[in-house]
């Protein structure tokens, strides 16, 4: 037994408190490999491409890579990439909402909602190689459903001028993962409508059309705008779908962005670094859309 | 009634086909490496291919450290935010929304420019490719690593189990490891499962740093030259997201998650 009462040790090593001062460097010594690691893969790459985009070859500072990017065809670039952004947004948020609005609003069997949700986390997360491999079977050149068109229907997808790796090609590839990311987002807002909206609007002899048109839309439109630029922002920057559908041969930010990563085939390194900061300025500006939306919807829609 | 919910299958039903046809187009494909019989030649030959071993092998073995890093790194600040510092949640939110800022394409493309130079020289040798590689990934997941646990720390009540075992003689490590781990194992574990289904053949940031040693660039490989075999990987790799996802469904006991956010790949 030892002479000294317990009572004593025991106070001196006491177990951390839950609420003690919120000052010390202990305090902060937790959340520090967080921001380290924040510091060092994402701002110190993302700084280092905008200080690159302002100087020249002989590190000099500079505007002229931001002039470069009115070059014909880096605005194509842009073009194309806009274009086929705002289709798969546009195109896969109908779809997407549609079917979102089929499980919530509409009267279907509870299995079908936990069904769509689960494959909406798959095909959401299906993209890249094996998803340019799937269209590719289904609607290349030798696709089943090319072949199928032509055999039934006598309809000759490529004599018609459809080409998979080409725009439509690729939006088509894109609603395949775009789609069920809008069933993914856009579900929580429709949970949101609350039954007492459509039987207050009933018992003032709206139609279903008037409580769709004056109630449910003008409640949803701010989360359905919102997921959309989020889709268009998913396409914006996505790469590996698009280089693995084309190998690289369509004219597009990202893919230009990788071959000048490659090498210097824009034969100005300063360019490569102004494409990748354009990129970030319209994510950038997309997320802001995106929340500043999202608030608004909130406004209605608490869960 | 009757007619709106004709609708609503309708629109199921093109959904569902859209989601059927390629699938069943690329294994219809797949089964076609023999001419004229249906066979799974295809699939014997990936199977007999060592390359697909090997790289899946390493693809795994970077998501497994993927998920390690960004767990040690999201749990204690999460955790931390909630109880310490609720001053920060906001920056650290903010951070953990930046990769929908920053692209796949984008993020290896700085990565490359900062790291293979001076002072760090990682890209040199074969383990630096690879902490780039796990780094870029951690950056991949984040979002939905984070939403994942600060909802899981979110449905606990952390003051109450921190101050609990704190009167029971638990040091700051006993806490994290033995309490606010356990009680996030869902959490944790549908992160992990995402992490996987993302990292496994992840092509824009793999093909860049590690070339064809990862799953994702072997396959494009493989779909360079080999039509069927492309198919049948296609197949796999979509089976491989479905059983990952079907993990988190499990864990998660079938409610609906929408935080399975990451940004453009």
């Amino acid at each position: 037994m030892s002479s000294k009462p317990t009572f004593f040790r025991d106070n001196k090593r006491d177990a951390p408190r839950a609420r003690p001062s919120s000052s010390g460097w202990r305090n902060w010594i937790v959340v520090v490999p967080f921001f380290l690691f924040a510091f060092l893969f994402i701002l110190l790459p993302s700084v280092s491409l905008l200080l690159r985009a302002f100087r020249d070859n002989d590190n000099r500072f500079t505007l002229m890579n931001f002039v470069g990017l009115l070059d014909p065809s880096i605005l194509s670039a842009y073009w194309v990439t806009i274009r086929i952004s705002l289709a798969t947004a546009v195109g896969g948020g109908l779809l997407g909402f549609l079917m979102a609005y089929a499980v919530t609003v509409g009267n279907l069997p509870r299995p079908i909602r936990t069904a769509l949700m689960t494959f909406s986390g798959v095909a959401s997360n299906f993209a890249g190689v094996p998803l340019a491999f799937a269209f590719i079977a289904t609607l290349g050149r030798t696709g089943l459903v090319t072949l199928l068109l032509k055999s039934v229907l006598g309809v000759s997808l490529y004599d018609q001028g459809f080409n998979l790796y080409g725009f439509w090609g690729l939006t088509l590839t894109y609603m395949f993962f775009q789609f069920p990311l809008m069933i993914l987002v856009i579900t929580p807002a429709l949970d949101g409508l609350k039954k007492e909206w459509r039987e207050a609007s009933e018992n003032l002899g709206a139609s279903h059309g008037m409580y769709l048109r004056q109630v449910a839309i003008p409640i949803l439109m701010p989360s359905i705008l919102g997921s959309m630029i989020l889709l268009f922002g998913n396409s914006f920057g996505a790469y590996a779908t698009a280089y693995s559908l084309t190998g690289g041969f369509i004219n597009l930010v990202t893919i230009v962005i990788g071959s000048q990563i490659k090498g210097d085939i824009l034969y100005n390194p300063g360019l490569g670094y102004a494409l990748a900061i354009g990129m970030i300025a319209v994510m950038t500006a997309m997320m802001a859309i995106y929340y500043f939306l999202r608030r608004r919807s909130e406004r209605w829609l608490r869960q | 009634m009757k007619k709106r919910s004709f609708w609503s299958w309708l629109w199921i039903a093109i959904g569902t086909l859209y989601f059927i046809l390629p699938l069943y187009s690329t294994f219809d494909f797949s089964l076609r490496a023999r001419k004229g019989v249906l066979s799974f030649l295809a699939y014997e030959r990936i199977f007999k291919d060592p390359n697909f071993w090997s790289t899946i092998e390493f693809s795994l073995v970077i998501a497994i450290f993927t998920i390690i890093v960004s767990i040690l790194l999201v749990v204690p600040t999460a955790y931390w935010i909630r109880l310490r510092l609720p001053k920060l949640r906001v920056m650290v939110e903010f951070i953990s929304m930046l990769p929908f800022v920053v692209p796949a394409i984008v993020l290896v493309f700085g990565l490359i420019r900062v790291f293979s130079g001076a002072p760090f020289f990682l890209t040199n040798t074969y383990f630096g490719t690879y902490v780039l590689l796990v780094a870029g990934y951690v950056v991949l997941a984040l979002p939905f690593v984070f939403r994942a646990v600060d909802t899981g720390l979110a449905a606990i009540d952390v003051r109450s189990l921190t101050e609990a075992a704190q009167s029971l003689g638990a040091n700051w490590g006993t806490i994290i490891f033995r309490v606010i781990f356990p009680n996030l194992r869902v959490a944790i574990l549908s992160s992990a499962f995402l992490t996987l289904a993302t990292v496994i053949g992840e092509y824009t940031i793999a093909s860049f740093l590690v070339g064809i040693k990862g799953f994702g660039p072997y396959m494009s490989l493989i779909g360079q030259n080999k039509t069927y075999e492309s198919s049948s990987l296609a197949i796999i790799s979509f089976l491989l997201t479905w059983a990952f996802m079907g993990m988190i469904q499990l864990f998660n006991r079938g409610k609906a998650d929408t935080s399975a956010l990451a940004g453009a790949r």
